[in-house]
């Protein structure tokens, strides 16, 4: 692909070199717009329940209510360094559509996003947020409708559009350089987080934990502490309803690729994917859509293998009630995303792993895209962590 | 190198269409592919199809999703390549993964588990996927997802059983990269006529002949795609000096229609080869015009 040469000749010049102030721009502009630096917060009723001192590194106060802003805003801004045209995005959640349209409108560009059908239907508000910020909104019926078929849909406008084109790909997945390029615009997460945790604890935390869909929001929270050995990184997906696959049907009941998935090629990339023993890539499940994709970023499947990163997994029912505690414990509305790394403090006292004395949480995102799924959901399952929702007369629907 | 594909090369221009294996089921498949090698086909390119096919469009993204329903694997396609009766050389396209990920007669899961282990070092990567082509009598492979500079370990399987490996080079290919692909092509090249997805459509692309420029010292066969739907179109695309068109969607069509209209196979076979002549026959028409040192080619 002629335009991933030209997109790796740009990377290396304006992101890695800071050409015709680049870097400089894009950080003002998180900052004014994008409302950095977002805080770490000590979260008083969780470190009360862990035993542990629990700080959560804000995310969901990023503008538009998640980490996704953050890449979305480097990549257009990239894009019209680059004298492209028009952008194009793909979005399971709706946070990284929601994200590219925010950047487009503040930037002046025209923006389609592509999105599974199933994923237009569960995360309605992101859908008219895209709409309101003039961004073309393209449900894709392929498969189940869920992200893998919006990223294809999303490669095949690029491929016959990509001379005026930029595809903002919305996590650290697919072909050279969007890995590496997100990664490094996602990194301001840790970045500060280092920073801070420094600053309000005198030293660097026991542990760091965060959700991994395509992984960005995981290699952003990473990033900067990789280095540091002493920091165990711990690497959340969403275990789905079970860990178990019906090869038969194509269907895991999950999204752990990183735990269950094998090596392979998906959307330009060699990493861990769900698939059959064919080679035929499996439809994914989880509860939040933003963690619903049949593979992970390379890096972070590498971080993986070479034991660097600690892969686990959390089911969809652990995550609901950790979207609970948090939501009644803190006064924080997390989304179902970020929701599995928080539940994670929980799995891991009940399998016996040891998170330390301090732990940084990424809560990524916000919960109101999810407040639909997870009344239903709750209801569905009869939580008893959860309030009734069916106090309210005539019911809330 | 595949001496059958240089052979039908060799004498006139190509025809090469292409459908997908097991479209709609294995039967009636094999009648179609029949038909096309009845109808004249030089080459056949035949789809193994695979559940993200990102470079096709919504026709062929169909013919793909009804294959994997009626049951196509990658072991069912090489049976299907063994149960055919056709002249034509085969060619197989698909996506990487699949070549990738085939293990041959190894148990997967233990295979996996012991290299998981560390136990015993398993054949990974694209070796016993061409073997088992080789064996069953396929020519060559396109794999529109592999760009040239991960493909070392497929042409080297491709050279060991005497395969071809097709690379596709889009209009946007320049640089370096046509250097690559040059280096590293073999059978013929697949000259994309434009941009974007497969897919049939009502007037071929005036970037054929410059594409085709940019090739001229390329001493492999051009054989262009995308978008050729009539025989007029193949007649243009050869006097433009391609030395072979490809031709799918317009193909894949007709068993779409037939499917969903419930035609008997035979019926579909004979749509298939009827125009499966109307394009051999155009491409001839192209060859004889460039021989007459034909007018330019009309823009479409
Ligand atoms: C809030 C939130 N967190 C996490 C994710 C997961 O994506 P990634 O793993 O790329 O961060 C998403 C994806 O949409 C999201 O919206």
């Amino acid at each position: 692909m002629p335009a991933l040469s030209e997109l790796e000749d740009a990377y290396e010049r304006y992101v890695l070199e800071n050409e015709d102030g680049f870097v400089d721009e894009f950080r003002e502009r998180l900052r004014d717009f994008g409302g950095r630096p977002t805080p770490l917060q000590r979260a008083d009723g969780l470190s009360e329940r862990y035993g542990r001192e629990v700080y959560l590194k804000r995310e969901d106060l990023v503008h538009g209510g998640a980490h996704k802003l953050n890449n979305a805003l480097g990549q257009v801004l990239l894009a019209t360094y680059m004298g492209k045209e028009r952008i194009i995005a793909e979005t399971g959640a709706g946070q990284h559509g929601t994200a590219t349209a925010m950047a487009c409108a503040h930037l002046d560009m025209p923006c389609e996003v592509y999105m599974g059908r199933t994923d237009v239907n569960r995360q309605r508000p992101n859908v008219f947020r895209m709409r309101i910020n003039g961004a073309e909104v393209n449900p894709v019926d392929v498969g189940r409708g869920t992200l893998k078929e919006a990223i294809s849909e999303t490669m095949r406008d690029w491929s016959r559009t990509v001379e005026r084109t930029h595809y903002v790909i919305g996590s650290v997945v697919g072909p050279h350089p969007f890995p590496a390029m997100v990664r490094d615009f996602q990194a301001v997460i840790s970045e500060e987080a280092r920073e801070q945790v420094i600053e309000k604890t005198g030293g660097l935390p026991d542990a760091v934990v965060a959700c991994a869909g395509g992984g960005s929001n995981t290699m952003g929270s990473f990033a900067e502490f990789v280095p540091d050995e002493d920091v165990a990184l711990h690497a959340v997906e969403a275990g789905g309803s079970s860990l178990d696959v019906d090869e038969e049907a194509g269907v895991a009941p999950n999204s752990a690729s990183l735990s269950t998935g094998a090596e392979g090629v998906l959307h330009g990339a060699r990493t861990k994917l769900l698939q059959d023993s064919h080679g035929q890539i499996m439809e994914s499940h989880s509860v939040s859509a933003g963690l619903d994709y049949a593979g992970v970023g390379p890096e972070l499947a590498h971080l993986v293998e070479t034991g660097r990163v600690t892969p686990a997994t959390v089911d969809d029912e652990a995550a609901l009630e950790a979207f609970h505690r948090l939501s009644t414990a803190e006064g924080i509305i997390p989304a179902l995303e970020s929701a599995h790394a928080l539940a994670y403090l929980e799995a891991a006292d009940e399998r016996g792993v040891d998170l330390g004395e301090t732990v940084v949480v990424t809560v990524s995102g916000r919960g109101d895209k999810d407040l639909e799924t997870v009344i239903e959901e709750t209801e569905k399952r009869g939580l008893e962590s959860a309030p009734d929702m069916r106090v309210f007369e005539g019911g809330l629907r | 190198m595949s001496e059958r594909i240089d052979a039908a090369f060799a004498d006139g221009p190509a025809f090469v269409p292409y459908l997908a294996a097991g479209d709609p089921d294995y039967e009636a498949s094999l009648a179609y592919v029949e038909a096309l090698d009845r109808g004249g086909a030089d080459v056949i390119e035949l789809g193994l199809p695979f559940s993200e096919p990102i470079a096709e469009g919504p026709t062929i993204q169909g013919a793909v999703v009804r294959a994997l329903d009626a049951g196509m694997t990658p072991e069912r396609f090489f049976e299907f390549v063994a149960d055919l009766d056709v002249e034509a050389p085969l060619v197989c396209m698909t996506y990487y993964n699949l070549i990738y990920q085939y293990w041959g007669s190894a148990d997967r899961s233990e295979a996996r588990a012991a290299n998981a282990s560390g136990e015993t070092a398993s054949e990974e990567g694209p070796r016993p996927f061409v073997e088992r082509a080789a064996e069953v009598g396929l020519e060559g492979f396109v794999v529109p997802d592999l760009p040239a500079e991960e493909a070392a370990p497929l042409r080297e399987a491709c050279d060991e059983f005497g395969l071809d490996l097709i690379f596709i080079v889009a209009p946007t290919t320049r640089g370096e990269r046509l250097q690559r692909i040059m280096d590293r092509v073999s059978g013929y090249v697949y000259v994309q006529a434009r941009l974007g997805t497969t897919g049939a459509r009502d007037d071929v692309s005036d970037q054929t002949g410059a594409s085709l420029e940019r090739l001229r010292e390329w001493d492999v066969p051009k054989a262009v795609g995308f978008g050729i739907k009539t025989g007029e179109h193949a007649e243009r695309i050869v006097a433009a000096g391609a030395d072979g068109i490809i031709v799918g969607s317009a193909l894949v069509d007709i068993v779409a229609e037939g499917h969903e209209e419930g035609r008997p196979v035979e019926e579909t076979a004979t749509r298939l080869e009827a125009l499966a002549r109307e394009l051999a026959a155009g491409a001839e028409r192209g060859a004889r015009r460039r021989g007459e040192d034909a007018p330019e080619p009309e823009q479409p």
